[in-house]
């Protein structure tokens, strides 16, 4: 199926065919990354700006390869070092950098729905790169093609995700993508951080890791994000760590011997991850990292590749 | 590359089964002769029917000479000179599993027609290395070439109108072996 949005901004809003056009195409890109010389012309002449309020290394480092491997010219727009620090709305930053005619605008912010507000405003491609709990559709990406790698296919595999659910936008986008791909997806956690459409969006719950890793083909730890134990949803991260911590004896008492462990980064060792596990041979980890350079390659080829908007 | 639309209209049979095989044999000896045999000799089919081609090619060099050449798989998408003037690109993936360094790569396509493929296909295969030599294989040369490319080995000669279009069916792709002229239907 060709690609026709302008803006890549949900997974939830996407045709399952769309979604493999992205996974097939990162996946044909993966193989730029053993060249010798780490280039392709593709997007030469074209720019993309990386616009993210809010701190994160890989995913922006990530969409700076890639953008770089295609030949685009990449620049990078931190608000700390900006004119967001000097009072300037959102919007009007993103109009001032709109007025220098980038191509893709690669948009990470603590505020949901603040890539569509960007998309609605400015005639240049979108990229959402994080919006606060809602969604991280590169993220989710990147992890189906990780998935799909080690196994094959994505019909009728299980997932269990597992962790701050209600606060992450790395869920949610995966939820849609996997639901969409006829995967079964069920999320764990400590019910304060289980949000009430877990089932709304065709998901199971379960309140014990044990159960909820119990023959599933995949499973995602969540990083617990540590500000979540100052708003009282979780009693201590020790307590965290001994009821939701995956370790080798609950992975050997509990899961398949062919179960995958993701994590989205960057983990917190010892906490919902202990270090066996992490760097163990379940683990795919840096494969998921490696891919997402893969993912941002072609969601920027496909945003920005062709005529803006029109498919082959 | 062939375009294909679904209001084309079969005008000319150019190679029936037997003279698309026979085609292939004689470019496979002329590869051979061309290069005193077989030695360091890879072949690179432009996806996707020019793999299929190539592989054919490396079956019959393989019956002739003996030894079984490597054969890879180049997608031009990101190389193209007009991707500003189509949809979002549709890209396949590039597998050349093996070293062009110092061989000679015989690149393989189906038709060749303005060159601008081929320029393409010679970027995208010399960012990959630098082999010693590249030739060029086709399958059908339909003329009107708008770039400065000659190919070494040409199954068929074939002058058409740009309004033609060539299509070369193979058993793999479309259940037969055959090369058709098309052209599109009156209104």
């Amino acid at each position: 199926m060709g690609w026709t949005r302008k803006d890549l901004l949900t997974i939830r809003e996407l045709e399952p065919a769309e979604i493999l056009t992205l996974v097939d195409t990162a996946a044909s890109l993966q193989e730029i990354a053993g060249r010798e010389i780490k280039k392709v012309p593709a997007l030469r002449g074209k720019t993309v700006v990386n616009l993210f309020y809010e701190n994160s290394t890989r995913t922006r480092t990530s969409f700076e390869i890639a953008g770089k491997w295609l030949s685009a010219d990449v620049i990078n727009f931190s608000a700390s070092a900006s004119s967001a620090a000097k009072g300037e709305s959102f919007v009007d930053t993103a109009r001032n950098i709109a007025a220098m005619s980038p191509d893709v605008v690669v948009v990470r912010h603590s505020s949901s729905g603040a890539p569509a507000l960007l998309a609605r405003e400015l005639t240049c491609a979108i990229v959402n790169a994080g919006d606060g709990a809602h969604e991280h559709p590169t993220q989710a990406l990147l992890d189906l093609l990780t998935i799909r790698e080690k196994k094959g296919h994505f019909e009728g595999l299980s997932v269990a995700i597992v962790g701050d659910i209600a606060h992450s936008r790395v869920a949610r986008s995966n939820i849609h993508g996997m639901r969409k791909l006829g995967m079964t997806v069920t999320v764990a956690g400590p019910p304060t951080l289980i949000p009430p459409y877990a089932q709304e969006l065709g998901c199971k719950v379960s309140y014990r890791l044990e159960d909820a890793i119990r023959d599933v083909d995949v499973i995602m730890m969540l990083r617990l994000q540590q500000e979540r134990m100052h708003a009282g949803l979780i009693p201590s991260l020790r307590e965290y760590s001994r009821y939701w911590g995956l370790t080798l004896d609950r992975l050997a008492a509990h899961a398949r011997p062919d179960v995958l462990i993701m994590h989205p980064g960057p983990v917190n060792r010892g906490v919902e991850l202990s270090p066996e596990v992490a760097d163990g041979p379940y683990s795919v980890i840096l494969d998921q990292v490696a891919k997402g350079v893969a993912v941002r390659m072609a969601v920027l080829l496909l945003l920005a590749g062709g005529r803006s908007g029109e498919a082959q | 590359m062939t375009t294909r639309s679904p209001r084309l209209r079969e005008k000319a049979e150019v190679l029936d089964t037997a003279a698309l095989d026979r085609a292939l044999t004689r470019i496979a000896h002329e590869i051979l002769e061309k290069n005193g045999g077989a030695k360091d000799v890879t072949f690179v089919g432009l996806r996707t029917r020019g793999v299929t081609l190539a592989q054919r090619l490396a079956v019959k060099i393989a019956a002739i000479d003996g030894p079984s050449l490597p054969v890879g798989a180049l997608d031009i998408t990101l190389y193209r000179d007009d991707l500003d003037r189509r949809g979002a690109p549709v890209v396949r993936a590039t597998e050349i599993p093996f070293s062009i360094k110092d061989k000679t790569v015989v690149l393989v396509d189906d038709v060749l027609f303005t060159g601008r493929t081929i320029r393409a296909a010679l970027d995208a295969l010399i960012d990959l290395g630098r082999p010693k030599m590249i030739q060029l294989a086709i399958l059908v040369d339909r003329g009107h070439r708008e770039l400065p490319i000659r190919p070494d080995y040409i199954g068929k000669n074939l002058p058409t109108s740009r309004r033609e279009s060539v299509a070369v069916r193979l058993t793999e792709h479309d259940g037969e072996d055959r090369v058709v002229i098309e052209e599109p239907e009156e209104a």
